[in-house]
């Protein structure tokens, strides 16, 4: 079982190593799928573990997002001439600037979504089921809106990340350097979360979900809890942003910073359709409904919100526990349950 | 003897609802005392207003001389002052030895140690509690398939899983099969000799109290009816009537 497991892991890890040299044509493919994985795996924290629905966690996305190529930018140049007059064809990062313009970026990129989710945190987190969840709805509204409406940052034109610089390779090797990242931070994700789902901070995110007055009954500062989890999400969300930021070159406030209608929901059915509460769930969730996107956006061309709004009906309808939740309830053996009838039918008795 | 609880001339009101006016009561360190009346006479409103669920009216609640009605409810169960919900409450999803895991008291509660393992030896003190209230067998089933009584067992547990001084009961026995009761009896005596915990029981049940307690309080329509010793309740003609609906 152990042995089995680490061959698993193994193979999976030697796959997303080796994939961008076997697919070649779709490295950029699968790094998007590994920040899908990072959206999942992230929102889960509060939507499956602690049972908060959050709308909002795109927020943390779109800070890192601008945050990050802000840094990488303005560290060398002046951001406002840049982003009013297309200044990535005025200025030019040197390689030795790109790179510690990028590390210095991302580090920012996780260090304030992490602030901006205590500090929110310690407001909102007090706030219970829906209104929670109408709450974090309008966060990432309004951050696209205040966005949209800051100068410095190209305002509603949105601004361009800093270009792959010149002397060091070409567009091959700016892809398999940022697949790599990709990848990397999703494992360390997972990883972490892994870990900490095991520690007391795991079971007290599900005492939470499960019944968060009698946590407090029973001396549990929840809310200390919640907020750390928050900015778990945050910090591993904001990098995710500060590297598609890159990716993708351009950023802009609603449609890719502080995307709620497509990233920020997209987060939400990977979770559900993997199988929220879950480990590995939100990880296949994403992988399946971006091959699912990829595979056959392009048969619906023109309908594809109607093809996603009848996958989401499917999900709900067929798995509402998700795929991760519908083989817990068909083998539950395999995740460690043990259901024994005699022990359900056993009487207590008390001598 | 000293005394653990001092509840003192406690108001709460809900609108125009009275559900506890002027309540009085000490809790003796040691003792097991019970809390009796007709149903919406304002006992569980008492018990919540004593952790903290909702802030009270007027009055105050001390316990170990420490005032505690302005405390956030889980600094004053951190305090070693713990209750049981007439409804339960335990965590559905997760199995009986997670739920007590959950609910073990961690030794040092600061930033550091909320990414702590769960130590080892947890599980052993779980599972013995568990047999303690006849659970053990039951230990890997969620929480949420247990049976109404099996779960009020299950809180019990849970609450001694934290080591409290105190704890205060919301009737332990409601729900329950009554072959059972006999053991639960029993048990509420150990917790409270052998274990050392202070127990204040709000019971339905006569006979339940009447064995249980050294002293009894009685309240009816949100005030205190009568105090007294188990003997003294039994004949006291208010509490009679009170139980009869005799006004
Ligand atoms: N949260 C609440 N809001 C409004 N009324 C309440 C609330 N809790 C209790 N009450 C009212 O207070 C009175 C006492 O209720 P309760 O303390 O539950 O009685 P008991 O536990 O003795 O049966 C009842 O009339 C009940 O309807
Ligand atoms: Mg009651």
């Amino acid at each position: 079982m152990k042995g089995n497991k680490l061959i698993i892991y193994g193979l999976l890890l030697a796959f997303g190593l080796a994939a961008p040299f076997i697919f070649p044509a779709y490295k950029l493919q699968i790094s998007f799928m590994w920040i899908l994985v990072i959206l999942a795996l992230t929102w889960d924290v509060q939507g499956g573990q602690m049972g908060y629905n959050s709308f909002g966690n795109i927020l943390f996305f779109g800070i890192g997002m601008y945050i990050c190529a802000g840094i990488q930018i303005g560290m060398f140049f002046p951001l406002a001439e840049w982003t009013s007059s297309g200044g990535e064809k005025t200025f030019l990062h040197t390689p030795s600037q790109y790179f510690q313009g990028f590390f210095v970026g991302l580090v920012l990129a996780s260090i304030v979504p992490a602030i901006v989710a205590a500090l929110i945190g310690y407001g909102i987190l007090g706030l219970r089921g829906h209104y929670f969840a109408i709450c974090t709805l309008g966060l990432g509204i309004a951050a696209g809106e205040i966005a949209g409406g800051i100068e410095l940052i190209g305002a509603g034109q949105g601004m361009t990340a800093p270009p792959w610089p010149k002397g060091i390779g070409d567009t091959e090797l700016r892809s398999e350097f940022f697949y790599f990242l990709c990848f990397i931070l999703m494992v360390v994700t997972f990883i972490f979360l892994k870990w900490a789902y095991q520690t007391r901070f795991g079971l007290i995110l599900n005492a939470i979900r499960d019944n968060e007055d009698k946590a407090e009954a029973m001396g549990i500062y929840t809310m200390r809890y919640k907020i750390i989890g928050w900015i778990v999400s945050a910090f591993f969300l904001g990098i995710a942003g500060g590297l598609m930021g890159n990716m993708v070159g351009y950023i802009e406030p609603t449609e890719i910073a502080f995307a709620g209608a497509t990233y920020g929901v997209f987060m939400v059915l990977m979770a559900i359709l993997g199988g929220k509460g879950t480990l590995w769930g939100p990880v296949i969730g994403a992988v399946a409904f971006h091959i699912f996107k990829e595979g056959f956006w392009t048969f619906f061309l023109g309908w594809q919100y109607v093809a996603l709004g009848a996958l989401i009906v499917v999900i709900v309808v067929f798995f509402p526990e998700g795929i991760m939740g519908w083989l817990r309830e068909k083998y539950p053996e395999k995740f460690g349950e043990i259901v024994d009838e005699a022990d359900r039918k056993a009487q207590v008795e008390l001598k | 003897m000293s005394t653990i609880l001092e509840v003192n001339q406690v108001y709460k009101y809900f609108g125009g609802v009275k559900a506890n006016e002027d309540i009085s009561l000490t809790v003796e360190q040691g003792s097991i005392v019970g809390l009796i009346g007709p149903n919406g006479s304002g006992k569980t409103t008492l018990f919540n207003s004593i952790v903290g669920t909702h802030p009270i009216d007027k009055g105050n609640i001390k316990f170990n001389d420490i005032e505690v009605s302005q405390l956030p409810v889980p600094t004053v169960a951190k305090l070693g002052l713990l209750r049981t919900f007439q409804q339960t409450r335990i965590y559905g999803k997760l199995n009986c030895i997670q739920n007590m895991l959950i609910s073990s008291k961690s030794e040092k509660d600061t930033i550091f140690n909320i990414f702590s393992k769960i130590p080892e030896d947890l599980t052993t003190k779980a599972e013995n509690l568990l047999q303690f209230v006849g659970l053990h067998q039951k230990r890997k089933l969620r929480a949420g398939d247990l049976s109404f009584g099996q779960q009020k067992l299950l809180e019990l547990a849970m609450a001694l899983m934290n080591e409290p001084k105190m704890l205060l009961l919301d009737e332990p026995t409601a729900g329950i099969n009554p072959t059972l009761i006999n053991g639960i009896i029993d048990r509420l005596i150990k917790v409270n000799k052998e274990f050392g915990i202070t127990l204040l029981v709000i019971e339905h049940n006569m006979r339940v109290i009447m064995s249980l307690a050294q002293r009894i309080f009685c309240l009816a329509h949100g005030q205190m009816l009568a105090e007294g010793t188990p003997e003294q309740i039994k004949n006291d003609k208010r509490v009679i009537d009170a139980y009869l609906g005799v006004q």
